[in-house]
Protein backbone atom coordinates (compact mmCIF):
# COMPACT_ATOMS: atom_id res chain seq x y z
CA UNK A 1 0.00 0.00 0.00
CA UNK A 2 2.50 2.52 0.81
CA UNK A 3 4.72 2.57 -2.28
CA UNK A 4 6.75 5.23 -2.76
CA UNK A 5 4.85 6.76 -4.63
CA UNK A 6 2.28 6.67 -2.16
CA UNK A 7 4.57 8.18 0.37
CA UNK A 8 5.74 10.57 -2.00
CA UNK A 9 2.26 11.85 -2.52
CA UNK A 10 1.15 11.69 1.28
CA UNK A 11 4.73 13.95 1.79
CA UNK A 12 3.27 16.79 -0.78
CA UNK A 13 -0.67 16.51 0.87
CA UNK A 14 1.25 17.17 4.22
CA UNK A 15 3.50 20.34 2.72
CA UNK A 16 0.60 21.34 1.07
CA UNK A 17 -1.94 21.19 4.36
CA UNK A 18 1.00 23.02 6.39
CA UNK A 19 1.41 25.73 3.12
CA UNK A 20 -2.93 26.38 3.71
CA UNK A 21 -2.85 26.34 7.07
CA UNK A 22 0.28 28.80 7.61
CA UNK A 23 -0.90 31.02 5.17
CA UNK A 24 -4.56 31.19 5.90
CA UNK A 25 -4.22 31.40 9.57
CA UNK A 26 -1.67 34.32 9.30
CA UNK A 27 -3.77 36.29 7.10
CA UNK A 28 -7.03 35.14 8.83
CA UNK A 29 -5.11 36.62 12.30
CA UNK A 30 -4.22 40.26 10.23
CA UNK A 31 -8.10 40.42 9.95
CA UNK A 32 -9.59 38.27 13.01
CA UNK A 33 -7.44 40.06 15.81
CA UNK A 34 -8.05 43.63 14.58
CA UNK A 35 -11.86 42.58 14.25
CA UNK A 36 -11.86 41.18 17.91
CA UNK A 37 -10.30 44.03 19.29
CA UNK A 38 -12.74 46.26 17.64
CA UNK A 39 -15.66 44.10 19.13
CA UNK A 40 -13.90 44.65 22.69
CA UNK A 41 -13.17 48.19 22.57
CA UNK A 42 -16.39 49.58 20.87
CA UNK A 43 -18.52 47.53 23.63
CA UNK A 44 -20.80 50.18 25.84
CA UNK A 45 -18.77 48.57 28.38
CA UNK A 46 -15.81 49.04 26.72
CA UNK A 47 -12.89 51.83 26.64
CA UNK A 48 -14.28 53.17 23.35
CA UNK A 49 -17.82 52.21 23.05
CA UNK A 50 -19.38 52.55 19.54
CA UNK A 51 -22.31 50.61 19.68
CA UNK A 52 -23.53 51.13 16.26
CA UNK A 53 -20.10 49.93 14.95
CA UNK A 54 -20.42 47.18 17.56
CA UNK A 55 -23.62 46.01 16.52
CA UNK A 56 -22.79 46.10 12.41
CA UNK A 57 -19.25 44.05 12.97
CA UNK A 58 -21.08 41.83 15.48
CA UNK A 59 -23.59 41.24 12.62
CA UNK A 60 -21.32 40.08 10.20
CA UNK A 61 -19.47 37.74 12.44
CA UNK A 62 -22.26 36.61 13.08
CA UNK A 63 -23.52 36.18 9.53
CA UNK A 64 -20.59 34.90 7.88
CA UNK A 65 -20.18 32.26 10.97
CA UNK A 66 -23.03 30.89 10.28
CA UNK A 67 -22.33 29.78 6.43
CA UNK A 68 -21.39 26.13 6.51
CA UNK A 69 -17.66 26.67 5.02
CA UNK A 70 -18.57 24.27 2.47
CA UNK A 71 -21.05 26.41 1.54
CA UNK A 72 -18.65 29.27 1.81
CA UNK A 73 -15.99 27.15 0.07
CA UNK A 74 -18.17 27.27 -3.43
CA UNK A 75 -19.71 30.56 -2.56
CA UNK A 76 -16.92 32.39 -2.98
CA UNK A 77 -15.12 30.25 -6.08
CA UNK A 78 -16.11 33.28 -8.36
CA UNK A 79 -13.99 35.76 -6.08
CA UNK A 80 -11.02 33.01 -5.78
CA UNK A 81 -10.91 32.54 -9.43
CA UNK A 82 -10.91 36.12 -9.83
CA UNK A 83 -8.08 36.62 -7.37
CA UNK A 84 -5.90 33.44 -7.52
CA UNK A 85 -7.15 32.85 -11.20
CA UNK A 86 -8.24 28.88 -10.25
CA UNK A 87 -10.45 27.35 -7.96
CA UNK A 88 -7.97 24.04 -8.20
CA UNK A 89 -5.48 23.77 -5.72
CA UNK A 90 -3.74 24.82 -2.60
CA UNK A 91 -3.74 28.20 -2.84
CA UNK A 92 -7.19 28.29 -4.08
CA UNK A 93 -8.79 27.37 -1.22
CA UNK A 94 -6.52 30.43 1.18
CA UNK A 95 -9.36 32.74 0.14
CA UNK A 96 -12.39 30.59 1.40
CA UNK A 97 -10.09 29.68 4.53
CA UNK A 98 -9.32 33.13 5.57
CA UNK A 99 -13.03 34.16 5.05
CA UNK A 100 -14.26 31.29 6.78
CA UNK A 101 -11.84 31.00 9.64
CA UNK A 102 -11.71 35.32 10.37
CA UNK A 103 -14.85 35.85 12.05
CA UNK A 104 -14.05 32.76 14.46
CA UNK A 105 -10.78 33.99 14.88
CA UNK A 106 -12.38 37.77 15.89
CA UNK A 107 -14.77 35.68 18.80
CA UNK A 108 -11.62 34.09 20.24
CA UNK A 109 -9.81 37.04 20.26
CA UNK A 110 -12.35 38.66 21.65
CA UNK A 111 -13.49 35.71 24.65
CA UNK A 112 -9.56 36.11 25.87
CA UNK A 113 -9.30 39.83 25.73
CA UNK A 114 -12.21 39.77 27.93
CA UNK A 115 -11.19 37.94 30.69
CA UNK A 116 -8.62 40.67 31.31
CA UNK A 117 -9.54 42.09 34.72
CA UNK A 118 -11.45 44.78 34.80
CA UNK A 119 -9.06 46.53 37.19
CA UNK A 120 -6.69 46.48 35.57
CA UNK A 121 -7.73 48.01 32.87
CA UNK A 122 -9.23 50.74 35.17
CA UNK A 123 -5.76 51.18 36.70
CA UNK A 124 -4.22 52.19 32.89
CA UNK A 125 -7.01 54.73 32.52
CA UNK A 126 -6.13 56.39 35.93
CA UNK A 127 -2.65 56.68 34.50
CA UNK A 128 -3.87 58.61 31.67
CA UNK A 129 -3.18 55.43 29.10
CA UNK A 130 -4.89 55.78 25.66
CA UNK A 131 -7.58 53.52 24.46
CA UNK A 132 -4.39 52.26 21.89
CA UNK A 133 -2.22 52.24 25.17
CA UNK A 134 -4.46 49.94 26.59
CA UNK A 135 -4.80 47.58 23.48
CA UNK A 136 -1.01 47.41 23.30
CA UNK A 137 -0.03 47.68 26.35
CA UNK A 138 -2.72 46.07 28.83
CA UNK A 139 -5.23 44.25 26.87
CA UNK A 140 -2.73 42.45 24.28
CA UNK A 141 -0.10 40.94 27.04
CA UNK A 142 -2.30 40.35 29.55
CA UNK A 143 -4.43 38.23 27.54
CA UNK A 144 -1.27 36.59 25.83
CA UNK A 145 -1.77 32.67 27.10
CA UNK A 146 -5.32 33.27 26.55
CA UNK A 147 -4.58 33.96 22.84
CA UNK A 148 -2.28 31.31 22.23
CA UNK A 149 -4.38 28.49 23.31
CA UNK A 150 -6.70 30.25 21.13
CA UNK A 151 -4.52 30.10 18.35
CA UNK A 152 -3.59 26.48 18.83
CA UNK A 153 -7.87 26.10 18.59
CA UNK A 154 -7.94 28.27 15.44
CA UNK A 155 -5.64 26.47 13.68
CA UNK A 156 -6.90 23.46 14.53
CA UNK A 157 -9.48 24.45 12.91
CA UNK A 158 -7.99 25.93 10.17
CA UNK A 159 -6.69 22.34 9.16
CA UNK A 160 -10.07 20.89 9.53
CA UNK A 161 -11.70 23.23 7.02
CA UNK A 162 -8.83 23.01 4.44
CA UNK A 163 -9.22 19.23 5.12
CA UNK A 164 -12.73 19.66 3.89
CA UNK A 165 -11.51 21.08 0.97
CA UNK A 166 -10.69 18.82 -0.60
CA UNK A 167 -14.39 17.74 -2.03
CA UNK A 168 -13.41 20.42 -4.31
CA UNK A 169 -10.19 19.23 -5.35
CA UNK A 170 -8.16 21.83 -2.77
CA UNK A 171 -5.35 20.16 -2.62
CA UNK A 172 -3.50 18.83 0.68
CA UNK A 173 -4.40 15.84 3.12
CA UNK A 174 -7.84 16.00 2.88
CA UNK A 175 -8.18 15.93 -1.25
CA UNK A 176 -6.05 13.22 -0.68
CA UNK A 177 -8.42 11.20 1.92
CA UNK A 178 -11.34 12.19 -0.29
CA UNK A 179 -9.81 10.71 -3.56
CA UNK A 180 -8.50 7.50 -2.09
CA UNK A 181 -10.82 6.85 0.51
CA UNK A 182 -14.09 8.04 -1.54
CA UNK A 183 -13.92 7.75 -4.70
CA UNK A 184 -11.51 4.92 -4.93
CA UNK A 185 -12.28 2.80 -1.94
CA UNK A 186 -8.58 3.08 -1.23
CA UNK A 187 -9.54 2.91 2.71
CA UNK A 188 -6.41 2.47 3.77
CA UNK A 189 -4.36 5.45 2.34
CA UNK A 190 -7.62 7.28 3.83
CA UNK A 191 -6.67 5.63 7.21
CA UNK A 192 -3.25 6.68 7.08
CA UNK A 193 -3.93 10.40 5.72
CA UNK A 194 -6.39 10.63 8.79
CA UNK A 195 -4.01 9.70 11.08
CA UNK A 196 -1.53 12.02 9.76
CA UNK A 197 -4.11 14.65 10.08
CA UNK A 198 -4.63 13.39 13.96
CA UNK A 199 -1.25 14.03 14.62
CA UNK A 200 -0.87 17.63 13.17
CA UNK A 201 -3.19 18.66 15.32
CA UNK A 202 -1.87 16.62 18.36
CA UNK A 203 1.30 18.28 17.40
CA UNK A 204 -0.43 21.78 17.58
CA UNK A 205 -2.30 21.37 20.79
CA UNK A 206 0.78 20.53 22.30
CA UNK A 207 3.24 23.31 20.85
CA UNK A 208 0.20 25.94 22.10
CA UNK A 209 -0.04 24.37 25.23
CA UNK A 210 4.01 24.66 26.29
CA UNK A 211 3.88 28.19 25.06
CA UNK A 212 0.99 29.15 26.83
CA UNK A 213 2.75 28.03 29.71
CA UNK A 214 5.73 29.32 29.01
CA UNK A 215 4.35 32.67 28.82
CA UNK A 216 1.99 33.20 31.50
CA UNK A 217 3.50 34.37 34.21
CA UNK A 218 0.80 33.94 36.26
CA UNK A 219 2.10 30.25 36.74
CA UNK B 1 0.02 68.97 57.14
CA UNK B 2 -1.56 71.07 54.02
CA UNK B 3 -0.90 74.87 52.73
CA UNK B 4 -3.93 75.84 52.10
CA UNK B 5 -4.05 75.60 48.73
CA UNK B 6 -6.62 73.68 47.32
CA UNK B 7 -5.55 71.17 45.04
CA UNK B 8 -8.70 69.29 44.59
CA UNK B 9 -12.09 71.02 44.76
CA UNK B 10 -15.30 69.48 44.13
CA UNK B 11 -18.19 71.85 43.48
CA UNK B 12 -21.39 70.03 43.38
CA UNK B 13 -20.99 67.27 42.24
CA UNK B 14 -23.43 64.65 41.29
CA UNK B 15 -23.67 61.66 39.95
CA UNK B 16 -26.25 59.40 38.73
CA UNK B 17 -26.33 56.14 37.16
CA UNK B 18 -29.36 55.69 34.42
CA UNK B 19 -29.94 51.81 34.73
CA UNK B 20 -32.69 49.97 32.33
CA UNK B 21 -36.04 50.38 34.66
CA UNK B 22 -34.08 52.32 37.50
CA UNK B 23 -31.77 55.63 38.96
CA UNK B 24 -29.14 55.38 41.01
CA UNK B 25 -28.25 58.63 42.69
CA UNK B 26 -24.60 57.58 43.66
CA UNK B 27 -23.43 61.44 44.58
CA UNK B 28 -25.72 64.12 45.36
CA UNK B 29 -24.58 67.80 45.50
CA UNK B 30 -21.25 67.05 47.18
CA UNK B 31 -19.02 69.76 47.96
CA UNK B 32 -15.36 69.24 49.10
CA UNK B 33 -12.55 71.33 49.21
CA UNK B 34 -9.06 69.09 49.16
CA UNK B 35 -5.87 71.41 50.33
CA UNK B 36 -2.43 70.28 49.01
CA UNK B 37 -0.26 67.74 51.61
CA UNK B 38 -3.04 66.74 53.93
CA UNK B 39 -4.03 63.43 53.87
CA UNK B 40 -7.62 63.52 53.44
CA UNK B 41 -10.01 60.65 54.73
CA UNK B 42 -13.24 60.07 52.87
CA UNK B 43 -14.84 57.00 54.89
CA UNK B 44 -18.96 55.92 54.23
CA UNK B 45 -20.60 52.57 54.23
CA UNK B 46 -20.65 50.25 52.05
CA UNK B 47 -22.67 51.90 48.70
CA UNK B 48 -22.29 55.08 50.55
CA UNK B 49 -20.99 56.18 47.20
CA UNK B 50 -17.10 56.46 47.82
CA UNK B 51 -15.76 54.71 45.29
CA UNK B 52 -17.62 57.01 42.83
CA UNK B 53 -16.68 60.09 44.24
CA UNK B 54 -12.68 58.82 44.23
CA UNK B 55 -13.24 57.96 40.52
CA UNK B 56 -15.61 61.36 39.89
CA UNK B 57 -11.99 63.06 41.03
CA UNK B 58 -10.00 61.54 38.21
CA UNK B 59 -12.59 61.57 36.02
CA UNK B 60 -12.73 57.72 35.33
CA UNK B 61 -16.51 58.39 36.22
CA UNK B 62 -18.03 61.35 34.18
CA UNK B 63 -20.07 63.12 36.84
CA UNK B 64 -23.56 64.20 35.82
CA UNK B 65 -23.47 67.78 37.60
CA UNK B 66 -21.19 69.88 38.90
CA UNK B 67 -17.46 69.99 38.49
CA UNK B 68 -14.07 68.55 39.72
CA UNK B 69 -11.56 71.49 39.66
CA UNK B 70 -7.69 70.09 39.73
CA UNK B 71 -5.10 71.79 40.46
CA UNK B 72 -6.84 75.04 38.74
CA UNK B 73 -8.05 73.41 36.30
CA UNK B 74 -11.49 71.95 35.44
CA UNK B 75 -11.33 68.62 34.37
CA UNK B 76 -14.75 68.58 32.27
CA UNK B 77 -13.77 71.45 30.23
CA UNK B 78 -10.49 69.73 29.35
CA UNK B 79 -10.03 67.87 25.92
CA UNK B 80 -9.57 64.40 26.17
CA UNK B 81 -5.83 64.69 25.34
CA UNK B 82 -5.66 66.69 28.49
CA UNK B 83 -7.39 65.08 30.23
CA UNK B 84 -5.06 61.89 29.91
CA UNK B 85 -2.06 64.08 30.72
CA UNK B 86 -3.86 65.71 34.23
CA UNK B 87 -4.53 61.51 35.22
CA UNK B 88 -0.59 61.43 34.88
CA UNK B 89 -0.73 63.99 37.91
CA UNK B 90 -2.86 61.51 40.06
CA UNK B 91 -2.17 58.57 41.25
CA UNK B 92 -4.20 55.43 42.49
CA UNK B 93 -3.92 52.51 43.90
CA UNK B 94 -6.78 49.83 44.76
CA UNK B 95 -7.93 47.44 46.93
CA UNK B 96 -7.13 44.78 44.47
CA UNK B 97 -3.91 46.24 43.31
CA UNK B 98 -4.60 46.07 39.90
CA UNK B 99 -1.36 45.35 39.05
CA UNK B 100 -0.33 43.91 35.22
CA UNK B 101 0.14 39.90 35.94
CA UNK B 102 2.45 39.62 32.48
CA UNK B 103 4.94 41.99 33.73
CA UNK B 104 7.16 41.93 36.61
CA UNK B 105 7.25 44.52 39.67
CA UNK B 106 9.60 47.03 37.60
CA UNK B 107 8.00 46.42 34.41
CA UNK B 108 4.85 47.72 36.46
CA UNK B 109 6.56 50.38 37.81
CA UNK B 110 7.81 51.43 34.40
CA UNK B 111 4.06 51.52 32.74
CA UNK B 112 2.97 54.56 33.51
CA UNK B 113 6.14 55.97 32.48
CA UNK B 114 5.58 53.96 28.95
CA UNK B 115 2.25 56.22 28.56
CA UNK B 116 3.84 59.49 29.15
CA UNK B 117 6.36 58.39 27.09
CA UNK B 118 9.42 59.05 28.65
CA UNK B 119 12.96 56.53 27.64
CA UNK B 120 12.57 53.80 28.24
CA UNK B 121 16.29 53.93 30.27
CA UNK B 122 15.09 56.45 32.56
CA UNK B 123 12.50 54.91 32.86
CA UNK B 124 14.00 51.95 34.66
CA UNK B 125 15.89 54.32 36.53
CA UNK B 126 13.31 55.77 37.96
CA UNK B 127 11.38 52.09 38.90
CA UNK B 128 14.27 51.34 40.56
CA UNK B 129 14.54 54.31 42.49
CA UNK B 130 10.51 53.78 43.43
CA UNK B 131 11.11 50.00 44.12
CA UNK B 132 13.87 52.02 46.82
CA UNK B 133 11.20 54.35 48.50
CA UNK B 134 8.74 51.16 49.00
CA UNK B 135 11.23 48.90 50.31
CA UNK B 136 11.52 46.00 47.67
CA UNK B 137 14.31 46.54 45.56
CA UNK B 138 14.80 42.62 46.22
CA UNK B 139 11.55 42.03 44.03
CA UNK B 140 12.27 44.01 41.09
CA UNK B 141 12.43 40.52 39.28
CA UNK B 142 9.48 39.22 40.87
CA UNK B 143 6.07 38.86 39.04
CA UNK B 144 3.09 39.91 40.91
CA UNK B 145 2.09 36.36 41.40
CA UNK B 146 5.08 35.84 43.55
CA UNK B 147 4.05 38.78 45.89
CA UNK B 148 2.30 38.78 49.08
CA UNK B 149 -0.53 40.75 49.53
CA UNK B 150 1.20 43.82 51.01
CA UNK B 151 4.28 43.51 48.61
CA UNK B 152 1.66 43.57 45.58
CA UNK B 153 0.38 46.92 47.34
CA UNK B 154 3.78 48.53 47.40
CA UNK B 155 4.78 47.72 43.74
CA UNK B 156 1.28 49.46 42.71
CA UNK B 157 2.39 52.49 45.34
CA UNK B 158 5.81 52.45 43.34
CA UNK B 159 3.94 52.89 40.23
CA UNK B 160 1.39 55.44 41.22
CA UNK B 161 4.07 57.43 41.63
CA UNK B 162 5.81 57.12 39.31
CA UNK B 163 4.75 60.04 37.31
CA UNK B 164 5.34 62.43 40.08
CA UNK B 165 1.48 62.66 40.73
CA UNK B 166 0.54 65.98 42.83
CA UNK B 167 -2.17 63.05 44.28
CA UNK B 168 -2.38 59.58 45.21
CA UNK B 169 -5.59 58.16 45.51
CA UNK B 170 -6.21 55.27 47.66
CA UNK B 171 -9.81 53.12 46.99
CA UNK B 172 -10.16 50.65 50.14
CA UNK B 173 -6.09 50.29 49.34
CA UNK B 174 -5.79 48.42 52.79
CA UNK B 175 -8.88 46.53 52.72
CA UNK B 176 -7.79 43.46 51.30
CA UNK B 177 -4.87 43.13 53.85
CA UNK B 178 -4.56 41.96 57.38
CA UNK B 179 -3.96 44.30 59.91
CA UNK B 180 -0.06 44.35 60.55
CA UNK B 181 0.47 44.83 56.67
CA UNK B 182 -2.32 47.27 56.62
CA UNK B 183 -0.30 49.69 59.27
CA UNK B 184 2.78 48.92 57.42
CA UNK B 185 1.00 50.13 54.07
CA UNK B 186 -0.36 53.40 55.99
CA UNK B 187 2.94 54.14 57.63
CA UNK B 188 4.53 54.43 53.64
CA UNK B 189 1.39 56.62 52.74
CA UNK B 190 2.11 58.80 55.71
CA UNK B 191 5.57 58.78 54.71
CA UNK B 192 5.21 59.75 51.18
CA UNK B 193 2.81 62.20 52.47
CA UNK B 194 5.27 63.65 54.63
CA UNK B 195 8.69 63.38 52.30
CA UNK B 196 7.52 64.05 48.77
CA UNK B 197 4.75 66.46 49.84
CA UNK B 198 1.90 64.57 47.76
CA UNK B 199 -1.64 65.03 48.93
CA UNK B 200 -3.54 61.76 49.66
CA UNK B 201 -7.08 61.03 49.60
CA UNK B 202 -7.96 57.89 51.65
CA UNK B 203 -10.85 56.13 50.84
CA UNK B 204 -12.36 53.41 53.45
CA UNK B 205 -15.48 51.82 55.29
CA UNK B 206 -12.83 51.54 58.39
CA UNK B 207 -12.22 54.41 61.18
CA UNK B 208 -8.94 53.12 62.12
CA UNK B 209 -7.78 54.12 58.91
CA UNK B 210 -8.67 57.61 59.28
CA UNK B 211 -7.81 57.65 63.23
CA UNK B 212 -4.30 56.35 62.05
CA UNK B 213 -3.21 58.50 59.14
CA UNK B 214 -5.72 61.34 58.11
CA UNK B 215 -5.61 65.00 59.03
CA UNK B 216 -9.19 65.61 57.53
CA UNK B 217 -12.19 63.42 57.29
CA UNK B 218 -15.53 63.59 55.09
CA UNK B 219 -17.73 60.75 56.23
CA UNK B 220 -20.49 60.02 53.36
CA UNK B 221 -23.65 58.37 54.01
CA UNK B 222 -26.41 57.96 51.41
CA UNK B 223 -24.95 60.05 48.35
CA UNK B 224 -24.30 62.96 50.32
CA UNK B 225 -21.68 64.05 53.10
CA UNK B 226 -22.94 63.88 56.63
CA UNK B 227 -19.66 65.67 58.23
CA UNK B 228 -16.55 66.62 57.63
CA UNK B 229 -13.83 68.22 59.95
CA UNK B 230 -10.69 67.77 61.67
CA UNK B 231 -9.82 63.85 62.50
CA UNK B 232 -9.66 64.88 66.11
CA UNK B 233 -13.21 67.05 65.82
CA UNK B 234 -14.92 64.39 64.12
CA UNK B 235 -13.61 61.44 66.48
CA UNK B 236 -14.54 63.69 70.03
CA UNK B 237 -17.70 64.77 68.90
CA UNK B 238 -19.55 63.11 66.42
CA UNK B 239 -22.55 65.51 65.16
CA UNK B 240 -24.03 63.58 62.52
CA UNK B 241 -26.07 59.90 63.37
CA UNK B 242 -23.94 58.32 60.82
CA UNK B 243 -20.97 59.53 62.58
CA UNK B 244 -21.52 57.81 65.78
CA UNK B 245 -22.27 55.10 64.13
CA UNK B 246 -18.54 54.92 63.18
CA UNK B 247 -17.42 56.58 66.03
CA UNK B 248 -18.81 54.61 68.43
CA UNK B 249 -19.83 51.28 67.07
CA UNK B 250 -20.87 49.57 69.22
CA UNK B 251 -22.19 52.07 71.94
CA UNK B 252 -25.49 50.14 72.22
CA UNK B 253 -25.12 47.99 75.19
CA UNK B 254 -25.37 51.03 77.74
CA UNK B 255 -29.44 50.62 77.11
CA UNK B 256 -29.07 47.67 79.81
CA UNK B 257 -28.69 50.38 82.24
CA UNK B 258 -31.38 52.79 81.96
CA UNK B 259 -32.49 55.00 84.25
CA UNK B 260 -29.26 54.97 86.02
CA UNK B 261 -27.23 58.34 86.47
CA UNK B 262 -24.43 58.16 83.41
CA UNK B 263 -22.30 60.92 82.15
CA UNK B 264 -20.29 60.52 79.18
CA UNK B 265 -16.51 61.13 79.57
CA UNK B 266 -14.77 62.43 75.99
CA UNK B 267 -11.25 62.52 76.00
CA UNK B 268 -10.28 65.31 73.18
CA UNK B 269 -6.43 64.65 73.87
CA UNK B 270 -5.79 66.83 76.42
CA UNK B 271 -5.36 64.40 78.92
CA UNK B 272 -4.28 60.28 79.23
CA UNK B 273 -7.49 58.59 80.29
CA UNK B 274 -5.76 56.21 83.09
CA UNK B 275 -4.92 59.00 85.78
CA UNK B 276 -8.54 60.60 85.48
CA UNK B 277 -10.42 58.07 86.36
CA UNK B 278 -8.27 56.65 88.76
CA UNK B 279 -7.63 60.16 90.39
CA UNK B 280 -11.21 60.58 90.26
CA UNK B 281 -12.06 57.83 92.13
CA UNK B 282 -9.22 58.55 94.60
CA UNK B 283 -10.17 62.40 95.77
CA UNK B 284 -13.79 61.73 95.40
CA UNK B 285 -13.71 58.22 97.47
CA UNK B 286 -16.61 57.59 95.40
CA UNK B 287 -16.56 53.98 93.06
CA UNK B 288 -17.85 54.78 89.32
CA UNK B 289 -18.75 51.82 87.02
CA UNK B 290 -17.51 51.91 83.80
CA UNK B 291 -20.08 51.07 81.29
CA UNK B 292 -18.25 51.45 78.07
CA UNK B 293 -14.76 52.45 77.21
CA UNK B 294 -13.97 53.25 73.33
CA UNK B 295 -10.84 55.35 73.56
CA UNK B 296 -7.49 55.65 70.98
CA UNK B 297 -4.32 56.85 71.13
CA UNK B 298 -3.55 59.13 68.25
CA UNK B 299 -0.12 60.33 68.28
CA UNK B 300 0.51 59.35 72.65
CA UNK B 301 -2.69 61.44 73.26
CA UNK B 302 -5.98 59.99 74.56
CA UNK B 303 -8.98 60.19 72.42
CA UNK B 304 -12.47 58.85 72.85
CA UNK B 305 -15.28 58.06 75.41
CA UNK B 306 -15.77 56.41 78.34
CA UNK B 307 -19.67 56.38 79.93
CA UNK B 308 -19.65 55.78 83.42
CA UNK B 309 -22.94 54.93 85.66
CA UNK B 310 -22.59 57.42 89.03
CA UNK B 311 -23.29 56.97 92.22
CA UNK B 312 -27.14 57.25 93.14
CA UNK B 313 -26.39 59.57 95.98
CA UNK B 314 -26.50 63.29 95.11
CA UNK B 315 -23.41 64.46 96.88
CA UNK B 316 -21.48 61.45 95.39
CA UNK B 317 -22.63 62.62 91.68
CA UNK B 318 -21.87 66.34 92.69
CA UNK B 319 -18.67 65.51 94.01
CA UNK B 320 -17.66 64.02 90.43
CA UNK B 321 -19.06 66.25 88.27
CA UNK B 322 -17.17 69.39 90.64
CA UNK B 323 -13.95 66.92 89.75
CA UNK B 324 -14.06 67.07 86.06
CA UNK B 325 -15.35 71.01 86.29
CA UNK B 326 -12.32 71.65 88.02
CA UNK B 327 -9.80 69.44 85.99
CA UNK B 328 -11.53 70.98 82.68
CA UNK B 329 -12.59 67.05 81.55
CA UNK B 330 -15.08 67.56 78.93
CA UNK B 331 -18.07 65.45 79.58
CA UNK B 332 -21.95 65.07 79.35
CA UNK B 333 -24.60 63.51 80.97
CA UNK B 334 -26.27 60.99 79.35
CA UNK B 335 -30.08 59.94 79.06
CA UNK B 336 -31.65 56.65 79.06
CA UNK B 337 -30.71 55.92 75.31
CA UNK B 338 -27.37 56.89 75.55
N1 LIG C 1 -21.65 51.61 37.13
C1 LIG C 1 -22.71 51.69 37.96
N2 LIG C 1 -23.96 51.55 37.48
C2 LIG C 1 -25.03 51.65 38.30
N3 LIG C 1 -24.96 51.88 39.61
C3 LIG C 1 -23.75 52.02 40.16
C4 LIG C 1 -22.55 51.93 39.37
N4 LIG C 1 -21.48 52.11 40.18
C5 LIG C 1 -21.99 52.31 41.41
N5 LIG C 1 -23.34 52.26 41.41
C6 LIG C 1 -24.23 52.46 42.57
O1 LIG C 1 -23.87 53.66 43.21
C7 LIG C 1 -23.92 53.52 44.61
C8 LIG C 1 -22.58 53.88 45.21
O2 LIG C 1 -21.62 52.91 44.83
P1 LIG C 1 -20.11 52.99 45.26
O3 LIG C 1 -19.40 51.87 44.59
O4 LIG C 1 -19.60 54.35 45.04
O5 LIG C 1 -20.21 52.70 46.81
P2 LIG C 1 -19.03 52.52 47.85
O6 LIG C 1 -19.26 53.52 48.91
O7 LIG C 1 -17.71 52.53 47.18
O8 LIG C 1 -19.32 51.09 48.42
P3 LIG C 1 -18.28 49.93 48.86
O9 LIG C 1 -17.79 50.28 50.23
O10 LIG C 1 -19.13 48.72 48.86
O11 LIG C 1 -17.19 49.88 47.84
C9 LIG C 1 -24.36 52.09 44.88
O12 LIG C 1 -25.75 52.11 45.12
C10 LIG C 1 -24.05 51.38 43.60
O13 LIG C 1 -24.96 50.34 43.41
MG1 LIG D 1 -16.11 51.09 46.85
Amino acid sequence: MLSGAVIKMLGTGILESLYMIFVSSLIAYVIGLPLGVLLVVTDKEGIAPFPALNKALGAIVNFVRSVPFIILLIAVMPFTRWLIGTTLGPSAVIPPLIIGSAPYIARLVESSLKEVDKGVIEAAQSMGASPMNIILKVLIPEAMPSLIIGAAIAVTTILSYSAMAGIVGGGGLGDIAIRYGYYRYQTGIMFVTVIILVLIVQLIQEVGERWMRRADKRL
Amino acid sequence: MGNGYPIVQLVGLGKVFQGKNNVVKALDNINLTINQGEIFGIIGLSGAGKSTLVRCINFLEKPTSGSVIFDGADLGALSERDLLRARQSMGMIFQQFNLLMQRNALQNICFPLEIAGIPKKEARQRAMELLEVVGLVDKAKAYPAQLSGGQKQRVAIARALATNPKVLLCDEATSALDPTTTRSILNLLREINQKLGITVIVITHEMSVIEEICHRVAIIDQSHIAELGEVEEVFVRPKSKIAKQLVFSGESHIDVFEGEYKCRIIFDGRTSFEPVIANMVLECKTPVNILFADTKDIDGKAFGQMVIQLPNDETGRKRIMNYLNVNGITYEEVKGDA
